[in-house]
């Protein structure tokens, strides 16, 4: 159901490299490369250095992955670490869930 | 920042406070907030926290040198500044100028999927930007307890927010948290457990249709506080708390003396008048001239050049003003060289507390010397006892603190002839007048009694108070021997009097004409005596005289006898 055209957007926000946010980094790459391969991008922000950012996205939790495209717009929080809910969550899998 | 100043006076730890700015607020905590400490204020919808949060950040800013941050959980910023516009707060101004900022914080729920572990550092990152992009002294996080409704793990934001409170202390902002009050416990979330320093309960009761804002101190630790509800006010000047008492009883006392408007009634009291500054309070049953007596004193201050406010809770001011014309009282005239003022309200208004605002605003705008309140026995139709007594505490401290003499006015019932006033205010003021009907002889006078009156001699003598064209008067009431009589029974007593005198001087003048007669008919005597004296030594000198004139005619005789005889002889 989805463009072969469209990229997913991805923006994962974490402050400095603390454990969790290196493991969601891993896992966000791996479901990638799983699911999206090619059609992705990600942008990693470390609010550490760039604080600033964090109000533009309301991020409150570290670490946070915004999909902003395509529409619409989620955030997952957390490690990342249950993969059936971060597919959900990035609309991956959408057809699963009706099965 | 005086907290900060008295600091080097003592080597002890002891807290520091950061000034809320809020008019009353600061009396009761002694000094604000707890300075780099978390403050929860909490309270049911409506009551007012947001606005407490900002006041507080707005008078951190800009009268304290302390800028602050506001976070908003629920409102967005464009909306706050909007709504605080009203109170003259520009926040929008203020975000420039770098004193404040807004930062709204929205957690879309419907957004966010929650996989795995994780941690509020975003929420500490952007507080943390946000205090370090304007030097924030004050934080306010309004209200916290929506990252409850916006996240699902309750035992991660437990931790977080115990961590957040934390290490706000460290950052050294004093904060203020809102929550909203829960069943049976303060906030619905619990945050009281994490914010332990100073707990303010704001409530918002509506009793008799009237409503009425408290506020509470739960707990401040490591300083004295107030512990009592006091009541709170919102209105176009922000919030303004009314302490009960300013906790202290320190207002000077001025030997000052203020006339009362009625000569005689200054002669009962020691001569001169009232104390300047004291609070004199005129009780007495319907119709027994109060209103009169305190019209008197309001034109008497006029006439002296001095401002009053005259607050009536009963008539209108052109009823008054017409009514005081008919005893020869002109306050138009007053009112036009504005020296007086009138404010007229029914006690229904509004709330208790709102009335003593708004008599507070007067005052601090026309700045009088002197205040009449007429009656404050209205303003029970809006309290209960303790409340008025409450109010008028306030009102009675507010004003000696300016200086200013204060006339209250109270209607007596007539079953209460107890002397006690209903507000049981008479231990409050310093002079109490008490006009009494004195019913005798089939018709009622007025009798007026200094009660008491605080710091001078006074007459403990009932006078009786006349109401004339010309204005009020005392009279000495008559002590006759049924007792004091007044009125019509004073008249016919003097008159009595009177005519003893006529009658006394009547005798007197019959028994100096008496005395006059006897005097002419003894002097009479004594005349006659002296002529009957006289016609005696007249008689005796006549004998006399016969005598003489007898022994002369008789020697004579013998002569002539005796020369006839030697004459015969011869011719012999």
């Amino acid at each position: 159901m989805e463009d072969k055209e469209e990229i997913w957007e991805l923006r994962l926000y974490v402050a400095g490299k603390t454990a969790k946010s290196v493991t969601a980094l891993t896992n966000l790459k791996r479901y990638c490369e799983e699911h999206l391969k090619d059609k992705y991008v990600i942008e990693v922000i470390d609010l550490l250095l760039q604080p600033q950012l964090a109000e533009g996205d309301q991020i409150l939790a570290i670490p946070t992955l915004v999909k902003k495209v395509p529409e619409p717009i989620r955030k997952i929080i957390g490690d990342l670490s249950n993969e059936e809910k971060v597919l959900v969550g990035l609309n991956i899998r959408p057809a699963k869930r009706t099965e | 920042m005086n907290t900060k100043s008295s600091d080097s006076q003592t080597s002890l730890p002891y807290l520091r406070k950061s000034r809320t700015g809020i008019k009353g607020l600061d009396e009761i905590t002694i000094g604000g907030f707890p300075q780099g400490r978390p403050t929860l204020i909490c309270g049911s919808a409506g009551c007012g926290k947001t606005l407490f949060s900002i006041e507080f950040l707005v008078h951190g800013a800009l009268e304290y040198g302390e800028p602050g941050v506001f976070v908003a959980f629920e409102e967005k910023t464009e909306e706050l500044t909007v709504n605080v516009a009203s109170l003259g707060f520009d926040l929008a101004q203020m975000q420039k100028d770098k004193l404040i900022k807004l930062d709204h914080i929205h957690i879309e729920r419907s957004e966010i999927e929650e996989t795995g572990e994780y941690d509020l550092n975003g929420l500490f990152i952007r507080l943390g930007h946000a205090i370090d992009s304007i030097g924030a002294k004050r934080v306010v996080l309004d209200t916290i307890e929506s990252l409850f409704s916006g996240l699902n793990n309750e035992a991660i934001i437990r931790a977080e927010l115990r961590r957040l409170f934390e290490w706000l202390k460290d950052r050294n902002v004093t904060t203020i948290i809102t929550g909203e009050k829960g069943e049976g416990t303060l906030t619905r979330q619990g945050l009281e457990e994490y914010v332990s320093d100073c707990v303010i309960l704001l409530d918002h009761r509506v009793e008799n249709k009237i409503s009425t804002r408290l506020l509470r101190i739960v707990k401040y630790r490591g300083s004295v506080h107030g512990t009592n509800e006091y009541p709170f006010l919102i209105d176009e000047d922000g919030i303004s708390v009314l302490p009960v008492t300013s906790l202290t009883l320190s207002h000077d006392a001025s030997s000052d003396r203020i006339s009362s408007g009625i000569p005689a009634l200054n002669k009962m009291l020691g001569g001169e008048g009232f104390f300047r500054g004291s609070s004199i309070l005129v009780s007495g049953t319907a119709g027994t001239g109060k209103t009169s007596i305190a019209g008197s004193f309001a034109n008497e201050t006029c006439v002296n050049g001095e401002r009053c406010i005259y607050f009536a809770f009963e008539e209108s001011p052109r009823q008054i003003v017409r009514n005081m014309r008919s005893i020869g009282i002109d306050l138009q005239t007053h009112i036009d060289n504005e020296l007086l003022m009138f404010h007229a309200s029914r006690p229904t208004l509004n709330g208790l507390e709102m009335h003593l605002l708004a008599i507070n605003k007067l005052i601090g705008q026309f700045k009088p010397t002197t205040v009449v309140v007429d009656p404050i026995t209205n303003l029970i139709t809006v309290g209960s006892v303790s409340e008025v007594k409450s109010v008028l505490i306030r009102l009675i401290d507010f004003l000696q603190s300016q200086g200013i003499t204060v006339l209250f006015t109270a209607l007596s019932l007539n079953d209460n002839i107890s002397e006690q006033t209903d507000e049981s205010v008479s231990s409050l003021v310093d002079a109490w007048l008490l006009v009494r009907d004195i019913e005798f002889n089939g018709e009622r006078n007025r009798g007026l009694y200094v009660m008491k009156s605080r710091g001078m001699k006074h007459s403990n003598q009932v006078r009786e108070f006349v109401i004339s064209d010309n204005g009020l008067d005392l009279v000495d009431v008559f002590l006759g021997p049924d007792g004091v009589l007044t009125g019509s029974a004073r008249e016919a007593q003097q008159l009595l009097e009177q005519t003893g005198v006529a009658l006394r001087d009547h005798a007197v003048s019959r028994k100096d004409r008496e005395i006059e007669r006897k005097r002419m008919v003894l002097e009479s005597k004594i005349s006659g005596l002296k002529e009957e004296f006289e016609s005696l030594q007249e008689e005796l000198n006549k004998t006399f005289i016969e005598e003489d004139l007898k022994k002369e005619v008789y020697e004579k005789n013998r002569q002539e006898i005796s020369r006839i005889r030697d004459n015969g002889k011869t011719t012999e």
